[in-house]
């Protein structure tokens, strides 16, 4: 289907976009803070609040590119899609029990990345080098989705061509160089409002204009059979259970090993923001929910769509009138921002710590540092415009699929190495060489599908979880083998009550070579 | 104090086994049991991490754990 050209929601999403736009360069001044410094920049300081840290993590966690593939895909495929509800439900408690440790001794010894806690956890150059190198490629294609994201609203609005996106993301990249990070925790609170109102209004308007969600659901489940690979209303056979679980499973382990996941978390005032915000952000997975059942929707107003990430703006374009069209379109390509700008902070602070501090030069000051990570925000942006307008959209998607398999395969050295160090820092780079080059070799194998039928065990699980699995296995043999040679336990700068998410830590502490002593 | 963590386990229970809740009825407006099912979690999940974050949380006004490192005098 076309959309036509409507002039009254375009005015009305040029003036939001305008307004963020402020915001986004207004936000250098809040919460005032030296922008010269990493630490400011690339973390706003670390003393955000709960109200902000809520706004922030829903807005960076929930992304523009989620609210459209989402429903997309329950579109398309019925319940299979739906993991996406059990799964952001399990991250949280899951987080709940792992992060606040992860925040704590962050804040103790400056981390500003996984692999910088990697790096003073096990001494080793090489594990937190993979670990920074994984991260880096698993967020370029997310960066690139945002913009997809971006695209097919404007596609919605009748906006041809490539330009609007490229000014889109000029002034994206404009304001995360001067702001940092607290750019898109106050566009957060926009976007996080325009969505909720979006979603709200849909979620009661549009079933009256349907008949109610009986009819929904009724359409819904006499439409998927007739797909060319026919869908399902419920998952109706053993494999598609094990393949449900293990995809909600494996993808809420893998979510706050992401980069930008990280970020927001280290951003945050104490790990009492952190713990309390576990039990407030289930409020972004019932919207998730909601929002994925647009879908299904989309289905029964016989929207006759040939890409399914034009379902949702197809349904809006039918249901809404043209202003509340502007609203909601915005509160989407909005909502690409935020996770855009989180995702670039997140991966310049990789390559400035991880990268040219570790390899080209360590003998910066700090000064330079924020420097190097601001420039660094802006190619990150570029490549993913880049990304996007050269390749075809598909490779964006199957690289963000491959981006979940990999991010899961730091696992062991990250948040296991909460826990212990009794893996060896040889046997956990050799885990994730293996995982990453057989979770790789399996989704490529077929064609970038999720789930892989494992050979032996006879079930269809997540790709991922699978890796993570032969991962663990070769860390856990290559540790016994090797024993005690060349472990460096002596030099572990984190010292174990360091790691206590119990222990209140609300002043920052100051900066001290922690010798173990 | 920590054992109340084990409350966390319950979603986790709840959902990783789909052959529970994968079937049409009882249906709750409209919506088949396998959706409201799921959402019902979301609420529960939430008061759940709640409840184990007021139950673990620190005393109000905490002594300051003393490091050795940053000792006060």
């Amino acid at each position: 289907m076309t959309f036509e050209v409507d002039g009254v929601a375009i005015a009305v999403f040029c003036a939001l976009f305008l307004l963020v736009t402020v915001l986004g360069f207004v936000a250098a001044r809040w919460k005032r803070g030296d922008l010269g410094l990493l630490d400011e920049w690339g973390l706003g300081g670390r003393r955000f609040g709960t109200v902000i840290t809520w706004f922030l993590l829903g807005g960076d966690l929930f992304t523009a590119y989620t609210f459209i593939a989402v429903p997309a895909l329950v579109w398309a495929v019925g319940a299979g899609g739906f993991f996406a509800l059990p799964y952001t439900v399990l991250v949280f408690p899951f987080v709940f029990l792992v992060m606040p440790r992860l925040w704590s001794v962050a804040s103790k010894h400056r981390y500003v990345t996984a692999a910088d806690f990697v790096k003073g956890r096990f001494s080793s150059r090489g594990l937190a080098t993979a670990i920074a190198f994984t991260g880096l490629l698993a967020t370029m294609p997310y960066i690139a989705l945002q913009l997809v994201g971006i695209q097919v609203v404007l596609e919605g609005l009748g906006i041809e061509g490539e330009w609007p996106l490229i000014l889109a993301f000029a002034v994206l990249a404009a304001y995360t160089y001067t702001s940092g990070l607290r750019a898109p925790a106050m566009i957060a609170l926009v976007k996080d409002t325009l969505i909720y109102a979006t979603v709200i209004v849909a979620i009661v308007y549009i079933p009256s204009k349907l008949g109610g969600w009986d009819n929904i659901f009724s359409s819904a489940s006499q439409a998927l059979p007739e797909r060319d690979e026919p869908g399902a209303l419920l998952p109706g056979t053993p494999d598609a259970h094990v393949a449900y679980a293990t995809l909600a499973l494996g993808s809420a382990m893998a979510l706050f090993l992401y980069p930008h996941a990280l970020t927001a978390v280290l951003s945050s005032r104490s790990q009492d923001v952190v713990r309390r915000n576990m039990s407030l952000l289930p409020a972004w997975t019932f919207l998730l929910g909601l929002m994925a059942l647009l879908g299904y929707m989309a289905i029964a107003a016989g929207l006759n769509v040939t890409d399914p990430n034009h379902a949702v703006p197809a349904l809006f374009a039918d249901m809404f009138p043209s202003w509340f069209l502007g609203v909601a379109f915005a509160a989407i390509a909005i909502g690409a921002l935020v996770p855009a700008a989180v995702m670039s902070i997140a991966a310049a602070n990789l390559f400035t710590r991880n990268v040219w501090k570790e390899f080209v030069n360590s003998d910066i000051s700090d000064r330079q540092e924020s420097q190097i990570a601001k420039i660094v925000s802006l190619l990150v942006k570029v490549g993913a415009l880049a990304f996007v307008i050269l390749l075809p959209t598909q490779f964006a998607i199957d690289l963000q699929l491959l981006g979940g398999v990999w991010m899961l395969q730091t696992l062991p050295a990250v948040m296991i190495a909460l826990y212990t160090r009794w893996f060896h820092r040889w046997a956990l780079l050799a885990g994730w060489l293996v995982g990453m080059v057989a979770g790789t070799w399996i989704a490529a194998s077929q064609d970038f599908a999720p789930v892989w039928e494992v050979p032996v065990l006879g079930v269809t699980a997540y790709t991922a979880l699978v890796a993570l699995g032969l991962n663990l296995v070769v860390a856990t043999l290559i540790t016994l083998v090797l024993g005690g040679r060349g472990r460096a336990d002596d030099r572990d700068e984190t010292r174990l009550e360091e790691y206590d998410e119990l222990v209140e830590t609300r002043e920052p502490a100051p900066t001290v070579g922690a010798g173990v002593t | 104090m920590r054992r109340w963590y084990l409350l966390l386990a319950l979603p986790f229970l709840g959902l990783l086994y789909p052959p529970l809740y994968a079937t049409e009825d009882p249906e709750l407006f409209g919506f088949p049991f396998f959706y409201w099912y799921q959402f019902a979690w979301v609420p529960l999940t939430a008061a759940l991490t709640y409840f184990v974050y007021r139950k673990t949380r620190p005393p109000e006004r905490p002594a300051r754990p003393d490091t050795g490192r940053f000792r006060r005098t």
